[in-house]
């Protein structure tokens, strides 16, 4: 445990990727199995569940102290495992045996029964210093953000073993924690793990943003316009071993939406955009989002919001796999698929016919205002299908946000990053001359402009209530968000999606922001 | 008579009305006395500044001669009456053990007793003479580091830090984030006690505070200004000190391969480091932390606590709990400046 905490406080402080591959590719040379595996799998996100519960870390800390401390520390320190990692007291008896490995501490926890975990924390807690307290906290609320991402760690790995990404990639999801017989094959030690009985995620290919300049190089005759749909990612994947559905990020959605799964047979690995459908009608976001998250939907929710997966791109068919065929190819082969299948939930993403640049422009501006879809995207005809984000292959050209003036009510501190700045802000649209808050936004701000607000909430701060400052009511920002909707949840009767700052209108007198009646006016009907 | 009575906060700061006189003032005015050097305590353009002579010769040091149209010297305990000779405030200054010259203020008036204690901590400076516990019927206590995650390691364990980076990166240059003001020279002062006898090389920024500790008696050591390296490589494997905001400056990219560190009370968060880019975070602080806070609430036994800059709600909370009267003063434009913890 030692080694282990020792490296996510060098991984925490150290910038740049080179540096963090070179302290962990040191780590994995150094530590013993199971530890290294263990280490690997907190870093990059493959922990299947939480070891104790951020609630049970709170509760064992209110024991030892007086609840409003607790609160304006954590409230200042922004993040509970290390506003945890200072306050707990170190007990006057100490028992100093030295601490155990990760992996045996993993595999006490795992093994804890219910009843067993606060107390076998609390001992470890008493037994460590703040920074490998701040260490097993991370870990067992699998919350490590250390800068490094679940894609790097496999780039690394790759370097571990001299390998290429794609190899780890290709075995990433039928491999497991703590990775013993990967770790073996990387080191020359054994054969490759063998993981052809398993349903497993591949990774997907993500696009770029466009920007002017890249709009100006294309020539629509080479490339494929779509919609950009505006619903989830996923990855249908079925095979003689099962099937099941996929977030872009790997996580196994199949249980909310069995309703599409059940309506697949054939052996295949589809990329496309999860949405609720009626028929071929498309549903907005809001809908879907009623969805999400639901680990055993309701037959009448299934019914009434019904899931179906508008394909865009098919990685294998049966044995066939098609990642180095191009785009253009890849679309007749699933332009066929769709065609023959018989799930009524199964749909293609319709391939938009524009030949020309002011046509496209022309069609980007019909799809701002088509509810259903968020912009378009443009894939080059001739690309093959590369995980990750291969530079100059896939773009999406998102709809322009929409806008409002609205004026900052209230102000929280951020988390992570953010710790102790004030950095979440409620905003408001006046009704009358009342101001009702309308959304929350944490970003589109710069570094020094996050600065000035912090300095700004402190000065004109009017009240508060408990973490929440409410600030004099005289800032204006614009708010940028990608649609408004109409929320009984809320006493403004709208709800924002996405909203940031755009600008700061330091400027602006308050009473010439927007009104309420203003912004409804942007609610999609 | 209560000192609620007769201190208030102004716009320019704390306030004694029967002696016409504030205490570290953010504006110009008329009487000022001015608790110790910092920037954000002390300004220049008062017409009449008491304070020790330390302080003062911080304040000429920072802004010329001409900081103030007159200036009142005082060693510590020495007392002054001021406002009418009929019923005159005795001020009186006393240690507060936070940097070189950095001074408590007692007022005495109408039979009761304020204590303004200014910026203080209670561990061991060997550039300033410790804190005294004075007591009174009003203590008014900074609140920098008032909340219980606060808890500051000895400086030993902290400087061993830098001693081992210094082993363990012998090609980078160690760039020490440090107010130019009382960290600066404890870094140094506690690098030589822990063997370091290398010269330090400093930002042209701490140079003259720097001769002014040592002018006071202070062996600082060998100190070399940057400017006066001509190869900067040899800065490599070298201690370099310099202001906080210097790190992330233009200046510190013509060091080689540099390490950014801070010495400073918020180096304890580490989301605060990071934000810094701080790659080593020393966590040494001119400030209380909050046990000490706590403790000096219980030497000094007020009748009342005042709670100004910083994180007052958990200090007073705190005080209340311990049976202590306690609120919080809102003197606000100390807080910003978070170079000086």
């Amino acid at each position: 445990m030692d080694a282990f905490a020792d490296l996510l406080e060098q991984l925490y402080f150290t910038p740049g990727t080179n540096a963090k591959a070179a302290l962990i590719i040191e780590y994995l040379r150094n530590t013993p199995d199971p530890d290294r595996g263990w280490a690997i799998a907190a870093m990059a996100g493959t922990l299947r569940f939480d070891f104790f519960k951020r609630n049970a870390v709170k509760q064992l800390m209110l024991e030892r102290i007086d609840p409003v401390l607790f609160e304006l520390s954590y409230d200042y320190v922004g993040e509970m495992s290390e506003t945890v990692a200072h306050l707990w007291p170190t007990p006057s008896e100490v028992n100093d045996t030295a601490l155990p490995g990760l992996g045996e501490i993993v595999e006490e926890f795992m093994n804890a029964k219910r009843t067993e975990v606060k107390p076998l924390l609390a001992d470890y807690l008493n037994r460590m210093t703040a920074s490998q307290r701040w260490a097993l906290i991370k870990l067992g609320t699998r919350g490590l953000r250390i800068g490094v991402s679940a894609r790097s760690m496999k780039q690394i790995l790759a370097r571990f073993g001299d390998t290429r990404v794609e190899e780890i990639e290709a075995l990433w999801h039928g491999v497991n924690p703590p990775y013993i017989e990967l770790l073996s094959w990387l080191e020359g030690r054994s054969d490759k793990p063998d993981i052809s009985d398993q349903v497993t995620f591949h990774p997907v290919m993500l696009s770029h943003p466009i920007d002017e300049n890249d709009l100006a190089t294309i020539d629509p005759s080479q490339w494929q316009t779509e919609y950009k749909y505006d619903g989830i990612r996923v990855q249908l994947v079925c095979t003689k071993n099962g099937k099941a559905l996929f977030s872009r990020t790997g996580d196994d959605i199949s249980h909310a939406f069995p309703d599409l799964l059940d309506t697949i047979t054939s052996h295949c690995v589809l990329d496309g955009e999860l949405l609720v459908m009626h028929g071929s009608q498309v549903d907005t976001f809001n809908q879907l989002q009623q969805r999400l998250n639901k680990k055993k939907p309701a037959k009448k929710l299934m019914d009434s919001l019904p899931a179906g997966l508008m394909a865009y791109d098919v990685l294998s068919i049966g044995d066939d796999d098609y990642h180095n065929k191009p785009l253009s190819e890849r679309r007749k082969i699933l332009d066929a698929f769709v065609r023959q299948t018989e799930s009524p939930r199964l749909h293609l993403s319709p391939v938009l016919d524009v030949s020309t640049k002011p046509a496209l422009e022309t069609l980007y501006r019909q799809a701002s205002d088509d509810t259903a879809v968020e912009g378009l995207m443009l894939k080059r005809l001739d690309s093959n299908y590369i995980p990750g984000r291969p530079k100059g292959q896939w773009y999406k050209w998102k709809r322009e946000p929409k806008l409002v003036d609205a004026v900052v009510m209230y102000a929280q501190r951020g988390h992570g990053k953010r710790s102790s700045f004030y950095s979440d802000f409620t905003f408001g649209a006046w009704e009358e001359d009342i101001l009702l808050p309308i959304g929350k936004a944490y970003s589109g701000f710069t570094d020094e402009e996050l600065k000035k607000l912090d300095n700004w909430v402190r000065r004109n701060t009017v009240g508060r209530f408990g973490p929440v400052r409410e600030v004099k009511k005289s800032l204006v920002v614009e708010v940028a968000f990608d649609a408004a909707h109409p929320s009984s949840r809320h006493k403004s009767g709208i709800a924002l999606r996405f909203p940031r700052f755009h600008r700061i209108r330091w400027d602006k007198p308050a009473n010439e922001a927007d009104t309420l009646s203003a912004v409804k006016q942007l609610i999609e009907k | 008579m209560h000192p609620q009575d007769w201190v208030s906060v102004e716009e320019a700061g704390l306030y004694c009305q029967p002696a016409d006189i504030y205490v570290d003032p953010m504006l110009p005015v008329k009487n000022a006395i001015v608790t110790h050097g910092h920037a954000d305590h002390a300004r220049s353009g008062h017409d009449v500044v008491y304070a020790t002579p330390q302080t003062l010769q911080i304040m000429t040091t920072r802004y010329g001669e001409d900081m103030a149209k007159t200036t009142h010297a005082m060693a510590y305990r020495d007392t002054v009456e001021l406002g009418n000779a009929d019923d005159p405030v005795r001020m009186t200054l006393f240690p507060a053990g936070h940097i070189l010259g950095s001074s408590q203020v007692l007022f005495e008036y109408r039979g009761s007793r304020l204590v303004v204690s200014g910026d203080y901590k209670r561990r061991h400076d060997p550039t300033c003479p410790p804190f005294e516990v004075v007591p009174c019927d009003v203590f008014i206590t900074e609140a920098t580091f008032g909340l219980p995650v606060f808890t500051h390691p000895p400086i030993e364990t902290e400087i061993d830090k830098l001693i081992t980076s210094l082993q363990v990166f012998p090609h980078r240059c160690h760039l020490v984030g440090a107010y130019a003001l009382g960290k600066c020279q404890r870094v140094i002062l506690a690098l030589r006690q822990a063997g370091y006898i290398k010269p330090i090389y400093l930002h042209g920024a701490l140079i003259r505070l720097c001769t002014l500790y040592q002018k006071q008696g202070v062996d600082l050591g060998k100190l070399i200004p940057v400017n006066d390296v001509e190869d900067r490589a040899t800065l490599a494997g070298e201690v370099v000190i310099a202001p906080p905001s210097a790190l992330a400056d233009r200046w510190s990219r013509s060091l080689p391969d540099v390490r950014p560190i801070v010495a400073s009370g918020w180096m304890q968060i580490r989301a605060r480091a990071r934000q810094k880019q701080v790659e080593l975070p020393l966590i040494i602080s001119d400030h209380c932390d909050w046990p000490e806070l706590i403790q000096t609430i219980e030497d000094v036994q007020p009748d009342e606590v005042w709670v100004t800059h910083g994180r007052e709600d958990a200090l007073v909370h705190q005080a209340t709990q311990m049976g202590f009267k306690a609120k919080a003063l809102s003197l606000i434009g100390y807080e910003d400046d978070e170079e000086t913890g």
